[in-house]
């Protein structure tokens, strides 16, 4: 329905032409700002009633409960992925959950899963590369927060968590009150803070759209290849690194990475780079300085990293 | 009236403080408007969600930014 919508409004009301750059590009940009624009909207609200039901709060009591047997790191790692997360948001859940009484490793698997898998690069990942893909990062996602959290905490790392947040987290949490408000009254808060994200990221999205647009109608097909196919085997290694400083744009920058892959850039690298600009942010880095020491960073860091070069290299190797 | 916006830098966080001030204006009567950015300090009220308000000692807001409406009956409340 909208690819007719944006047919017509470009081919038919516009007149240009379909075989033309220009019409090419506008079709592109006008469908996916559509499309894209709906898939946020949806996803938003739908991760704003899920935290709005699931606090984080209560998230942490129930992990903390003991009744997971085992399972807390994947549990961990899961609500990571459906809480909405801000980098200014890292340190207090980083020692809301050490106060909770949650293991050190069990908070990492929470904290690498957060920002990898979120709302917004979930709804722009179904619009522009579908659900079998989407499926596969938040998967991915999860399976990192999990098993390097599981990693990370079998370590022995307590001792370079800096001392201020033990001793805060001496102070046990307090028993949250349950939220007794009905679907209908939480709906107003909820749509409030989807459209809020939407209309803070819209402009990136755009830019993103309209780059990308740009690289559908004038790029030829395959023109990447020559440089960034298998034939290179430092791409994804390469790909990561430069996605470190890009974590203010991450949302318009996985548009422009779409426009890569249809001209011949491999999916894996692709995602890699995307895990890493999202996964990987200088911000939080410089949050969680505050409350972590260099040591402890650097290993949390580092191997978040290298275990998102080597998902690179597998989604390249399989795919 | 004692109110206080716990955040750092980030967007929402400069969201709340803009809209409490108004807020705070709104309601009138005499209520002092600080903004904690330090961490340590922001972590002192155990809340896990920025950003946060903090009104006379107690967290009325965490994790979000409601409109100038709301924090308005709420001040005045």
């Amino acid at each position: 329905m909208l690819e007719s919508l944006a047919d017509g409004l470009i081919y038919g009301l516009a007149g240009v032409s379909e075989s033309s750059h220009w019409g090419q590009s506008l079709h592109f940009f006008v469908y996916e700002t559509l499309k894209i624009g709906l898939l946020l909207g949806l996803v938003t609200h739908l991760m704003g009633l899920i935290n709005s039901y699931l606090p984080v709060e209560r998230v942490r009591e129930w992990i903390a409960s003991g009744r997971l047997r085992g399972s807390e790191h994947l549990v961990a790692s899961g609500f990571g992925a459906v809480t909405p997360f801000c980098s200014c948001s890292s340190i207090p859940l980083f020692i809301g959950f050490l106060q909770g009484g949650i293991p050190l490793g069990v908070t990492l698997s929470f904290l690498i899963t957060s920002p990898l898998v979120n709302e917004v690069a979930l709804a722009l990942f179904i619009g522009l590369f579908g659900w079998q893909v989407t499926l596969l990062y938040a998967a991915s996602g999860i399976v990192l927060g999990t098993v390097l959290g599981w990693a990370l905490g079998r370590m022995g790392l307590g001792r370079f968590v800096e001392d201020w947040v033990w001793e805060i987290a001496e102070n046990r949490a307090e028993e949250t009150e349950a939220d007794a408000r009905s679907l209908w009254e939480r709906l107003p808060s909820v749509s409030r803070e989807a459209m809020g994200i939407v209309t803070g990221i819209a402009p990136y999205v755009l830019a993103g759209l309209a780059v990308g647009a740009g690289i559908h109608g004038f790029v030829p097909t395959g023109f990447f290849e020559q440089y960034l196919s298998g034939g290179n085997p430092w791409a994804v290694p390469l790909s990561v690194t430069l996605a470190v400083p890009m974590y203010a744009n991450a949302s318009g920058i996985i548009p422009v990475v779409q426009s890569l892959v249809a001209k011949g850039i491999p999916l894996g690298t692709a995602m890699a780079f995307m895990m890493a600009v999202v996964g990987l942010s200088l911000p939080e880095a410089m949050m969680l300085k505050k409350a972590m020491q260099t040591r402890l960073l650097a290993m949390f860091f580092g191997t978040v990293g290298v275990s998102i070069v080597a998902l690179g290299y597998l989604f390249n190797w399989v795919l | 009236m004692d109110i206080k916006v716990l955040g750092t830098g980030c967007a929402s966080c400069q969201t709340l403080e803009r809209r409490v001030r108004e807020a705070a204006e709104q309601a009138g009567g005499d209520a002092s408007v600080e903004k904690i950015e330090d961490m340590q300090q922001i972590m002192e009220y155990g809340v896990m969600s920025m950003p946060a308000l903090v009104v006379d000692g107690e967290v009325e807001v965490a994790g979000q930014a409601p409109s100038v409406q709301e924090l308005t009956d709420l001040l005045s409340a």
